[in-house]
C-alpha cells in the first residue's frame, strides 16, 4: 500500500491504464505539458508524450465531439471538461449524443468514452465553479456516472471507467484533490455499480457521496461518541448503476434512511434513492427518510457563506439527532 | 474551380455518378410518396435536388471512410451502399430498418458501410467527425472522415469549434457545407455576416476559400477526390461549400411558401439530374444506356420498399435492449 493524495490517484489511475492499451488517449484544456488546473494529471505528459496526451483549445465541444468521434472509431479516449460546471457548454454532446447513440443506433454504436470532471463546492469559486451537478447526469439514460471519495476508489474506479465499454461520466469532488489515502500496490481496478459500506451501525443508515461521504464518517464519530446514535456508513460511488441491493440491505437493517447530497435539493440523488426505499422496503422503515441536501440555490462564495450552504458535520449531526431520537 | 474545362472522368466513373444520383432520387421520392401513403410517419428531411453532392462523395470515398452527416442524410447512408430496404425500412419502423425502429429517419447509421451516422442537433456532428478523423491519425490508416452540413448551421459554436480543432490538429476530415439557400424557412443571407457562410469563413482557421457548383457530380466528385486525398496524405482539413437547392420543403410539413416566385422553377431546370444526363448524352453515351440506368433503378426502390413493406414491426421487447456494450437496460442491480 502506498500513500496517495486523491489528484494523484487520478493520475495514478489513468497512467496504468495508458501503459496497459495503447489505444488510451487523453484531452483536454492544459492536461499536458502543465498537468493540469487541479494538478491531478502531472507526469502523464511527460510519460507518454504529445501523441497520447492532446491539449486542446477550450473548445468543450470538441472535446468530447472529438472524443465520442474516436471511441466509435477504435480508441479509448479520456476528456477532461475542467469545472463540471462547463459541462452546460457540451451538455448537447453529454445528453444527446454520447449517451444516446447507442440505443439509437440499435448497439451499431458503442462509446469507450470516460469524461473526467472536477465537481462539487469547498473552494470558494462561487457558483459557475462549484456546482454539485451529478443529479443532472444521473437523469439521463445511457451514461454512467461514478463520484468517487478515496484516493483508492479514484485509481480504481478511474481505471474500470477507462475499461468499461459504455460512456462514464467521473465525477472528481474538487475540494477533495489533497486527501491523503492508502492506495493498494500494482495494478487496481475497482468494479463500477458497487455502493460500500464504510461504518455499522445499528439507529440509521446515511447513504452518501463523495465529499459528503467524509462529513458523514465525521458526523457518524461524534453521534456515536456524544449521543449514542449508531450508524451505518454507506458510500454510494456509483449512481448509474445504482447498487441498490447494498443500499436496501442496508437501509432495511437500521430501518432509518438518511441522505447526505451535496447537489441542490430538488431531483437531488438522493431522492431517487428515497422513492426506492419508499416503493421497495417501506415496511422496513421506523420513521421518516431524512434528506440533507444544499438548499435550492446558487452557492455563494465567500467562506462563511459557503460552508453554511452545502452539508456540514454539525448540520448533519444535528439534523440526526432532531430526527432520529 | 474552373468550371469552362470539361473533367477529365471516364465513361465508367461518370456512370456510376449516374447511377448513384438515379438511386438517390428514386429512393427519397419513394420516401415521399410512402409519407403520403402514411406509411412513414414522424419526420423526414428530403435532399431532392442535392443528389449530386453525396454521390460525389459517396462515388469518390473509399469503402473504409467515414461519413457523417445531418437529419437530411437518407442520400448520404444510401451512398455508402447502406441497403434501400434498411433505409425505407427504418423510415416505415420496421424491424429490417437499419436501426431496427430505434432511430428513425433523423438517425440512420450504417456503421459497416462507414455510414457513421445522421445528426439531428445542428452542429453536433462536426465534433464528432473531428475525433473519428483523429482516430484515424493516431492509427495511421489514413481513412478520411467526410462531413457534411447544411448552410444554417456555419452559425452554431460547434461548426467553429471544430474547424479550429481540426486545422491546429491538421486531422484528415473534410467538411461538406451543402449551401441550399435556406435554414429551416429563413434565407441563410438574411441572418450571416457573409455572403458564403462556410467558404468566407475559411480563411479563420487558415483554409482555403472553396466554392463549387453543388449541382455538378463532376466537379464534386473532382473536388472530393482532390480534397480527400490531400487529407489522407496528411494535408489536413478542408472546408467545401457546395451551392445548391433543395425541391422539396425543409420537413414533411412545410409547402416551402417561403420562397419566391420562380426561384423552384429556376433551380429545376439545374437539375443535378438532368443536366448530368444531358453531359451524358452529349458524350455519346447512347440514350438506351441511360434508360437501362433508371428502369433498373426504379425496379431496385420497387423491390425495397415491397421488402420493408413485408418486414414485420420491431417486437417490443426491444424497447428494453441496446442501452449499454452487454444489450441491456440496467440501471440498478
Ligand atoms: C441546435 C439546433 N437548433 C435548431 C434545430 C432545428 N433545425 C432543424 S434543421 C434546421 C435548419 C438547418 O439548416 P441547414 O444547416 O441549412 O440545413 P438544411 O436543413 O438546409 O439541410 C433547424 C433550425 C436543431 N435541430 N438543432
Ligand atoms: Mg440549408
Amino acid at each position: 500500500m502506498a500513500e496517495l493524495t486523491y489528484r494523484e490517484a487520478v493520475a495514478a489511475g489513468i497512467a496504468q491504464e495508458m501503459r496497459r492499451d495503447e489505444n488510451v488517449v487523453f484531452l483536454g484544456e492544459d492536461i499536458g505539458a502543465a498537468g493540469g488546473v487541479f494538478k491531478a494529471t502531472v507526469g502523464l505528459f511527460e510519460e507518454f508524450g504529445p501523441r497520447r496526451i492532446r491539449d486542446t483549445p477550450i473548445s468543450e465541444q470538441a472535446i468530447l465531439g472529438a472524443a465520442m468521434g474516436a471511441a466509435m472509431t477504435g480508441l479509448k479516449p479520456i476528456a477532461e471538461i475542467m469545472f463540471s460546471d462547463f459541462l452546460a457548454v457540451c451538455w448537447d454532446l453529454v445528453a444527446n449524443e454520447i449517451a444516446k447513440t447507442r440505443y439509437m443506433t440499435d448497439g451499431q454504436i458503442t462509446l469507450p468514452l470516460v469524461i473526467r470532471t472536477a465537481n462539487g463546492a469547498g473552494s470558494r469559486f462561487g457558483a459557475q465553479h462549484s456546482q454539485s451537478v451529478e443529479n443532472w447526469a444521473m437523469a439521463i439514460p445511457g451514461i454512467k456516472v461514478i463520484a468517487p471519495a478515496f484516493p483508492a476508489d479514484v485509481k480504481g474506479l478511474i481505471a474500470a471507467a477507462i475499461r468499461d465499454p459504455d460512456p462514464v461520466l467521473v465525477f472528481e469532488q474538487k475540494s477533495l484533490y489533497a486527501f491523503k489515502g492508502e492506495v493498494p500496490d500494482g495494478e487496481h481496478v475497482e468494479q463500477i455499480g458497487k455502493a460500500k459500506v464504510l461504518r455499522h451501525g445499528t439507529d440509521c443508515t446515511i447513504v452518501a457521496l463523495a465529499l459528503m461521504v467524509h462529513r458523514a464518517l465525521a458526523a457518524a464519530e461524534i453521534l456515536e461518541k456524544e449521543h449514542g446514535i449508531s450508524c451505518t456508513v454507506v458510500d454510494v460511488r456509483s449512481l448509474v448503476p445504482l447498487d441498490t441491493v447494498t443500499i436496501l440491505a442496508e437501509v432495511a437493517k437500521t430501518g432509518r434512511l438518511v441522505t447526505i447530497e451535496e447537489n441542490p435539493r430538488l431531483c437531488g440523488w438522493g431522492a431517487e434513492i428515497a422513492s426506492i426505499v419508499a416503493d421497495e422496503i417501506f415496511w422496513d422503515l421506523d420513521g421518516p427518510i431524512i434528506r440533507i441536501t444544499t438548499p435550492h440555490i446558487p452557492l455563494p462564495s465567500a467562506d462563511l457563506l459557503e460552508d453554511n450552504t452545502i452539508p456540514s458535520v454539525e448540520r448533519v449531526v444535528r439534523e440526526i439527532r432532531e430526527k432520529i431520537d | 474551380m474552373d468550371t469552362s474545362k470539361p473533367m477529365i472522368l471516364g465513361n465508367d466513373i461518370r456512370l456510376e455518378l449516374y447511377k448513384m444520383q438515379l438511386d438517390l432520387r428514386y429512393c427519397e421520392k419513394r420516401a415521399y410518396d410512402l409519407f403520403l401513403q402514411n406509411l412513414i410517419k414522424g419526420t423526414s428531411h428530403l435532399s431532392l435536388g442535392q443528389e449530386a453532392i453525396a454521390a460525389g462523395f459517396g462515388v469518390a470515398m473509399r469503402p473504409d471512410d467515414y461519413t457523417f452527416c445531418t437529419y437530411r442524410g437518407h442520400a448520404h447512408t444510401l451512398a455508402r451502399g447502406a441497403s434501400m430496404e434498411g433505409v425505407l425500412g427504418e423510415l416505415m419502423g420496421r424491424q429490417c430498418g437499419l436501426l431496427g425502429g430505434k432511430g428513425g429517419s433523423m438517425h440512420l447509421t450504417d456503421v459497416t458501410k462507414g455510414a457513421m451516422g445522421s445528426y439531428a442537433i445542428i452542429g453536433a456532428h462536426l465534433p464528432v467527425a473531428a475525433g473519428a478523423a483523429w482516430s484515424a491519425q493516431y492509427r495511421g490508416t489514413e481513412q478520411v472522415a467526410v462531413c457534411f452540413f447544411g448552410d444554417g448551421t456555419t452559425n452554431i459554436g460547434a461548426f467553429h469549434e471544430a474547424l479550429n480543432f481540426s486545422v491546429i490538429w491538421k486531422l484528415p476530415v473534410v467538411y461538406v457545407c451543402e449551401n441550399n439557400l435556406y435554414m429551416e424557412y429563413t434565407p441563410i443571407r438574411s441572418v450571416t455576416a457573409v455572403d458564403h457562410p462556410a467558404a468566407d469563413r475559411a480563411s479563420a482557421y487558415g483554409l482555403e476559400k472553396i466554392v463549387v457548383d453543388g449541382n455538378d457530380a463532376d466537379e464534386v466528385y473532382h473536388t472530393a477526390v482532390k480534397y480527400m486525398e490531400r487529407a489522407r496524405k496528411g494535408g489536413g482539413p478542408a472546408l467545401i461549400e457546395c451551392m445548391t437547392y433543395r425541391h422539396s420543403g425543409h420537413s414533411r410539413a412545410d409547402p416551402g411558401a417561403y420562397r419566391p416566385k420562380g426561384e423552384l422553377e429556376r433551380w429545376l431546370e439545374r437539375d443535378p439530374i438532368k443536366i448530368y444526363r444531358e453531359r451524358l448524352l452529349g458524350l455519346g453515351i447512347v440514350e438506351a444506356t441511360l434508360t437501362d440506368l433508371e428502369v433498373e433503378s426504379m425496379r431496385k426502390v420497387d423491390v425495397a420498399t415491397e421488402t420493408a413493406k413485408g418486414s414485420p414491426v420491431p417486437s417490443l421487447d426491444q424497447i428494453d435492449k441496446n442501452v449499454w456494450a452487454d444489450g441491456s437496460t440496467a440501471w440498478r442491480n
